[in-house]
């Protein structure tokens, strides 16, 4: 452990770079290079919505895309997602016109704390992307990343389904997202 | 037709939700949860704030030397380091006995307790902050054994001793024996109720320091105020509590963990300050599940009726009292479980020793007790020819029928309802493995490691009785105000919605009470009365007959306006639908038209009927109500590598009138997943005192893979004593569904599994 009294401060470093963030160019300016990419969508871009929860990787509350890939916002530093495309909860729908997923998981009763419940939207939004159709079995696996300690689980299988077949019977293959 | 509703500033109402009691509404803070943009207690910011950190103890025991702050202080960015000398109040807190200190002051006695906090400009600069802070220790043999704390054979490790509570109850003719006697050791651990919204808090000082508001994620804002105020030095009044938006809460959430330390931080800088936990501070820094070894001796008739039950309780408190003495009471007095049993001698310790501190958790000492009496009933089962069903049905508790400390149960009890209701839901239709035959479905899953042939289907069952509400004298009354003008009514008060739905629940009574639409829910906050804990399935009978006191009172209020406006007897009055009407007239007067430009308000308090203490025998009317729940377990087990799949759980329950059944669901399914993580996987590992898994790689948590197939049957019998005739439904599921599925394990396997969470080399070896 080095002196800490002689490390450089972790805040004020003057460094900027430039986010990709729902669609928009944020700069960050000011940040510690060591900061996730949670930290600084959180309390540098004001984006609470994602949510962290374990930092480390195992509970999903900070899911994100990155390039289309869902991951862990809490894994990822924020300084090696320049050029790439974010999109977090803020930017699946707009304020009070919730997205056929988020209008689901109200009305199907999935929903109790909500904490985990952003990271669940974009995870079920990326499964339901690529596989429109999924089985329950494929539900369970594909959301196994993300933990709910309020729910079960039951209500929200309910409600992947229910987007499932609300999507078939309207003909509408995939959500569409900011990006 | 819905008239638009006015919204209070900081309210969560929607006002294009409808919905009355016995319908399932959505949350009116669905739509912002789903979206992001709920706002919870981590969320919360101010101009100018601090970050906040803890400096924790690392040794489980031992005394401190000195505190060397110099080099701390030598880092930018760090506006101030507190300890115990500077809690200008009281030095302690606690829920029952006010023997935790703020900051250790003298000795550390666990793992992870606070000896200082620091402030600064940012997370980082307060972590090495923390470790430029220099505690020099004198290391002591951690007392860790709780058996050592019952013989006393440790010198005591607090000034308050090292036993929290002692309780025996004695009952009926101790010297009856049965024809059938089975006895067992059974063990639980520790578990944590891990939600996943970590301890958060803003904390911003009034100018000059003369209060603070503090807004924090809690599930009692009234009892968190009375503590804080006294640690430091200031009158209730002066500390004003908003309820942060809460991550779940199962019980960590009731004994103080940050909000001291915010408060102080901010008071000292002048400025507002910001606490986050991270996962590992989370663990240490609330109290847990008490882990227990419990003794249990049946007595019973060769045909199987029980004569007699003794039992001995030793459970592990950790450093402080927190809800200790509360948990064991609640455990002893639920040796029998929900069977009758006329004679018993019951022992009960709860002791305090160098692990984590140990509090409430969903359950409350009950899921300890239920795990050994269930397991007794199956060896008494087999010990008399009969089958899980069989044993408890000749057993079942009914209304009228005493507990063994002499209090009748006067509620509504449909045990045999219960286990009849649960036999007859399906079982599971697939064979193992699945029809298709996927190897993913069977135990050990995406590690394809079982063999099908290999694999063994198990059925085990648990039932359960779960007292409702505080226990023990404590008059845990709930307060509520409604203001009804031009249709709208508006509600008040001061209940921790965690997550549970109380805020739904509460709208749905003010329009079946009042006839309107358009219910406004205001800020949750101490500027009403208490509302009492989030806890104890508690809050839909307490603030829910709070909401519905006043309620009543406030249409009382608008029949009285109405009848005297069109000369009839307010008693001929009545809401039908969206209007008043004259039960013995034409009269028919839409309620947001005799309301226009009118205001009614009341405020209520709802108390429960009193409860008693128990008497050095154990014997007293120490509980206000009761609820049962039956379940039954179906798992597959591969018996080589120790692998469990939960695959089914039937339920049935008894929660006197489904309110909301969709929430009544989401309470059932997510308190089965806390039974399942305790029979399999949950377990707060400690080593000489050191938490070794205090994170969630280590640390299991069920996920949508490990989560078993529900079928759940609502039984609804309205309690008379209960104020909408429900009973509390949050507890129940997650009591009897851990010793149902380790039941259905030993079924499994044909081996006497008697501790919980059952591991991998239980079933092995």
């Amino acid at each position: 452990m080095s002196d800490a009294t002689t490390d450089a401060p972790p805040v004020g470093t003057n460094q900027i770079y430039t986010l990709h963030v729902n669609g928009e160019d944020r700069d960050v300016s000011d940040a510690w290079v060591g900061e996730s990419l949670l930290y600084v969508l959180r309390e540098r871009l004001g984006l609470m919505g994602s949510k962290g929860a374990c930092e480390q990787g195992e509970c999903g509350s900070c899911s994100v895309l990155v390039d289309d890939e869902l991951v862990c916002g809490c894994l990822v530093l924020a300084a090696s997602a320049t050029g790439q495309r974010i999109v977090t909860i803020e930017g699946i729908a707009p304020v009070g016109a919730p997205s056929d997923v988020q209008q689901a998981f109200v009305d199907a009763g999935a929903v109790q704390c909500g904490f985990c419940t952003p990271g669940l939207i974009m995870a079920t939004h990326a499964l339901l992307d690529r596989s429109p159709e999924p089985s329950e079995y494929e539900i369970r696996e594909e959301l196994s990343g993300n933990v709910c300690r309020c729910t079960g689980y039951g209500r929200i299988i309910d409600a992947v389904q229910r987007v499932s077949v609300a999507r078939r019977a309207s003909g509408s293959g995939s959500s569409e997202v900011a990006s | 037709m819905s008239t638009t509703a006015p919204v209070a500033a900081g309210s969560v109402a929607d006002p294009t939700i409808t919905g009355r009691l016995g319908d399932s509404p959505t949350r009116p803070d669905g739509v912002a949860k789903v979206q992001g943009s709920f706002a919870f207690s981590g969320d919360l910011s101010a101009d100018g704030f601090l970050w906040g950190a803890t400096l924790r103890s690392p040794h489980p025991y031992a005394r401190i030397v000195s505190i060397d702050l110099s080099a701390a202080w030598k880092i930018n960015g760090v506006e101030a380091i507190i300890t115990a000398a500077d809690v200008p109040g009281k030095a302690t807190y606690g829920l029952i006995s006010q023997d935790q200190p703020v900051f250790a002051a003298e000795y550390v006695r666990f793992v992870g307790e606070p000896v200082a906090a620091v402030a600064g400009n940012h997370p980082d600069t307060c972590r090495r902050a923390l470790e430029a802070i220099v505690v020099t220790y004198e290391v002591l043999e951690p007392l860790t054994d709780p058996e050592r704390s019952v013989d006393g054979s440790f010198p005591p490790i607090h000034p308050d001793g090292n036993v929290f509570r002692h309780q025996r109850i004695v009952r009926g003719d101790t010297s009856v024996t049965g024809d059938v006697v089975v006895e067992g050791d059974y063990e639980i651990g520790m578990q944590d109720q891990a939600f996943l919204g970590l301890e958060a808090a803003l904390a911003i000082p009034d100018p000059g320091g003369a209060g603070v508001e503090l807004y924090v994620a809690t599930q009692w804002l009234h009892e968190d105020r009375h503590q804080i105020a006294a640690c430091l030095g200031l009158e209730d009044e002066q500390v004003r509590l908003t309820l942060g938006g809460v991550g779940g809460a199962f019980g960590a959430r009731e004994d103080i963990s940050l909000q001291v330390h915010t408060c102080l931080l901010a008071l000292r800088t002048g400025r507002p300050v910001r606490i986050a936990y991270s996962r590992e501070e989370s663990f240490l820094g609330h109290v847990h599940r008490h882990p227990a070894r419990i003794w249990m001796r049946h007595h019973a008739t060769a045909d199987g009726k029980i004569v007699k039950i003794e039992a001995r309780f030793v459970m592990d408190g950790g450093a402080y009292a927190s809800t200790s003495s509360a948990v064991l009471i609640n455990a002893v007095t639920h040796t029998q479980g929900p069977y009758k049993c006329d004679n018993a001698v019951v022992d009960g310790w709860a002791v305090r020793t160098n692990n984590l501190p140990c509090g409430a958790m969903r359950g409350f000492g009950v899921v300890q007790a239920c795990f050994a009496h269930e397991g007794q009933m199956d060896r008494l089962a087999a010990a008399c020819g009969l089958d899980p069903v069989g044993i408890r049905l000749r057993n079942a508790m009914e209304t009228g029928d005493r507990l063994i400390t002499g209090q009748v149960i006067e509620n509504v009890a449909p045990v045999a309802r219960c286990i009849l209701e649960t036999a007859a839901l399906p079982l599971p239709d697939e064979p193992v493995g699945g029809r298709d035959g996927d190897p993913m479905r069977l135990p050990g899953g995406a590690g394809l490691t079982a063999d099908r042939s290999h694999i063994r289907r198990g059925i085990g069952w648990g039932v359960a009785i779960k007292n409702l509400m505080y226990s023990e004298g404590f008059d845990d009354y709930s307060t509520a105000r409604c203001i009804l003008r031009d249709g709208v009514a508006s509600l008040k008060f001061a209940t921790s919605e965690v997550g549970q739905g109380f805020v739904t629940i509460a709208g749905q009574i003010a329009r079946s009470v009042l006839g309107v639409d358009d219910v406004v829910l205001e800020p949750i906050d101490t500027t009403i009365g208490s509302a009492g804990s989030t806890s104890a399935s508690r809050q839909t009978w307490m603030s829910g007959g709070a909401v519905d006191g006043a309620c009543r009172l406030v249409r009382e209020q608008l029949f009285a306006h109405v009848g005297a406006l069109h000369g009839i007897d307010p008693l001929r009055l009545a809401i039908d639908g969206r209007d008043v009407i004259d039960t013995m007239g034409e009269l028919r007067v839409p309620v947001a038209e005799a309301t226009a430009g009118v205001t009614f308000e009341e405020t209520f308090e709802h108390h429960h009927r009193p409860t008693e203490d128990l008497d050095e025998d154990g014997q007293g009317n120490c509980h206000t109500a009761f609820a049962f729940v039956a379940h039954r377990a179906v798992v597959d087990v591969d018996p080589e590598l120790g692998l469990v799949k939960v695959v089914q759980i039937a339920t049935a329950q008894d929660i006197g009138r489904a309110l909301n059944p969709l929430s009544v669901l989401g309470q059932i399914e997510g308190g089965i997943a806390q039974g399942v993580g305790l029979a399999v996987m949950e377990e707060i590992i400690q080593t000489d005192g050191r938490v070794r898994n205090a994170n969630f790689t280590d640390y299991l948590l069920p996920t949508m893979l490990d989560m078993p197939d529900v079928v759940a049957s609502l039984i609804e019998e309205p309690d008379p004593m209960a104020p909408l005739g429900a009973k509390g439904v949050g507890e129940p599921p997650c009591i009897s569904s851990t010793p149902a599925v380790v039941a259905a394990i030993r079924d499994a396997i044909g081996k006497d599994l008697t501790r919980t969470p059952v591991r991998p080399s239980d079933i092995v070896f």
